[in-house]
């Protein structure tokens, strides 16, 4: 059931090497959105290599989320969208996971986790019954992101934490070809935050994903991404590996100088440092 | 109907099941109080109380069409209106240009004035008020017919649709990414919603039509740890009403429609206190 796909070594710029899995690349070509007559997104390009952690970052309202729900295919939108395979072909669409922001449930909604998992993996209606093949399943889901004592608990009564985790979970069963991450805004304190992504920079170990993440939080992207996509001014406005996307003009002034200079001075301290390790 | 009739005189030698019609109105509570239960869980989940409510509205303009047709009974006009506007209401509630509350108001008060407007025409207005309280009493075996194939339909839809819908009303996004065609859930549902709001209309009434639909599930949710524990609590609650507000009805003399939501009303007192106890 659970397909573990062998760990992909290909490389979408070398045609040559042969690449196993069944997504190479996400390839987004020109794309727009836009909504209730406004324009939110215009001209967008980005390749998305399998294996890769890239995280989106830029202002509140920029179009984040946005971005994310249109490659979901819930919002509609202009230009192309292929998910390509080794031979550069487009295939099938791929296994999506997603980690939404939160839920549309307020505290006292009665609907454990259980609930949550069988409702999206079952046909069996989840107000009937459970069958003991699904509980288990959903045991193992858990597990992967060390949320099996959560299992009936109600998704209400967690914690902002705890809920990425049962969520993240959620989004591996199946195992994803392209996972999207929409991080929590609030709600969630620092130690859950790392314990979420030393959780996901451990599955890109282990199967080969695609993780496409929307972040606030940039000291843990400068931590855990391989590319950096800088969204401003309704457009991608910078990419590249995190020490590029962070030296850039323009997304020095979006998030402030202090922070930038702190990070080039801790980036420096790093490669000052490394000879002496 | 014979089975049913010499089974309840069997079961329950009562001077109230004497009666034919206290054995249809019997029937009637037992086929429509659980569907009720069922739909409300949803109903409450997505907070979609004001839209249940718009729809009991809407009816009247729905008699008032049947009325000009002269169509006798005016259950059909009732049907065709009640889904249209439902689809007016996703429709517009789409384009996401107000808040989902303002659209319902508006269509609700809009449905609600034109058929008054129309009824009233020739200040004939009372003879209608029948469908302001409902009247439970008049069931007659063809309706009975009529409720259980509603009944089997809508506990079938349920099966079928549940999970995708619960998935769909946490989160879109998230239901999407599972291939999950929103829309067409959602549809179903208020199509679901429309129908048995407007076939239960002329015993229930419209004034209290959403009430019925929502007392049972908000008193389950107090109580409830899961959707399993949800429904069946909230479809108990709805039959243990229904019953013992018929039989009180009759006792009384007083409207059915409204002594069953009286007696929910109870349950949601109870449940509420249980669910402070236990924190």
């Amino acid at each position: 059931m659970n397909m573990i796909q062998p760990k992909c070594t290909h490389s979408c710029q070398d045609p040559g090497t042969s690449c196993k899995c069944g997504l190479c690349c996400t390839k987004i070509t020109n794309f727009g959105i836009s909504r209730g007559g406004t324009e939110i997104l215009r001209n967008v390009n980005l390749h998305i290599h399998c294996g890769d952690l890239t995280a989106i970052i830029g202002p509140n309202g920029a179009g984040k989320s946005t971005l994310l729900k249109a490659i979901l295919g819930e919002i509609s939108h202009t230009g192309e969208l292929q998910f390509l395979d080794a031979k550069n072909e487009g295939t099938t669409r791929p296994i999506i996971g997603y980690v939404p922001q939160k839920l549309e449930l307020d505290s006292s909604s009665p609907t454990s986790v259980l609930d949550l998992f069988a409702a999206a993996q079952a046909k069996m209606p989840v107000w009937f019954t459970y069958t003991k093949r699904v509980r288990e399943r959903v045991r193992e889901s858990l597990a992967r992101t060390q949320a099996e004592h959560l299992i009936n608990n109600r998704l209400g009564g967690l914690s902002g934490g705890e809920l990425q985790r049962v969520l993240l979970a959620l989004a591996l069963d199946p195992i994803p070809h392209l996972l999207l991450l929409d991080e929590p805004v609030s709600g969630i304190d620092q130690r859950g935050l790392e314990l979420f992504y030393k959780t996901v920079s451990l599955l890109r170990e282990n199967y080969d994903l695609s993780i496409i993440l929307v972040s606030h939080d940039l000291n843990l992207v400068a931590e855990y991404a391989d590319r950096v996509v800088f969204v401003n001014n309704k457009t991608i406005e910078c990419v590249g590996t995190p020490q590029e996307v962070f030296s850039n003009e323009k997304v020095i002034q979006t998030f402030g100088l202090d922070w930038a200079k702190r990070y080039q001075r801790d980036e420096k301290d790093r490669v000052d440092n490394a000879h002496l390790v | 109907m014979h089975i049913w009739y010499s089974l309840m005189n069997l079961l329950l030698p009562f001077e109230w099941v004497h009666y034919a019609f206290m054995k249809n109105a019997l029937l009637g509570v037992l086929l429509v109080t659980p569907i009720f239960g069922l739909l409300g869980t949803m109903i409450v989940n997505n907070k979609m109380a004001f839209f249940s409510d718009s729809l009991g509205h809407s009816a009247l303009t729905g008699i008032a069409i049947g009325v000009i047709l002269g169509i006798n009974n005016p259950i059909w006009s009732m049907l065709l209106f009640s889904i249209l506007i439902t689809i007016a209401i996703l429709v517009v509630k789409e384009a996401n240009t107000a808040s989902t509350d303002t659209i319902i108001g508006v269509f609700s008060s809009t449905a609600m004035a034109l058929g008054i407007v129309i009824l009233s025409r020739n200040g004939g207005f009372a003879k209608y008020s029948v469908y302001l309280i409902g009247d439970l009493l008049s069931i007659t075996p063809s309706d009975l017919l009529t409720l259980g194939i509603v009944f089997v339909m809508v506990i079938a839809l349920w099966i079928v649709i549940f999970n995708k819908l619960l998935l769909a009303s946490m989160n879109p996004s998230l239901a999407r990414s599972r291939g999950i065609n929103i829309r067409l859930y959602e549809y179903s549902f208020a199509m679901i919603m429309a129908v048995i709001v407007t076939i239960s209309i002329q015993w229930v009434g419209i004034l209290i039509i959403s009430s019925l639909l929502i007392l049972p599930a908000a008193s389950s949710r107090n109580i409830a740890n899961n959707m399993r524990q949800y429904h069946i609590y909230s479809v108990l609650i709805a039959l243990i009403s229904g019953v013992a507000g018929l039989i009180l009805s009759y006792f009384w003399g007083t409207a059915t429609g409204a002594t069953i939501v009286l007696i929910s009303s109870m349950f949601f007192a109870g449940t509420f206190i249980i669910k402070l106890r236990l924190g």
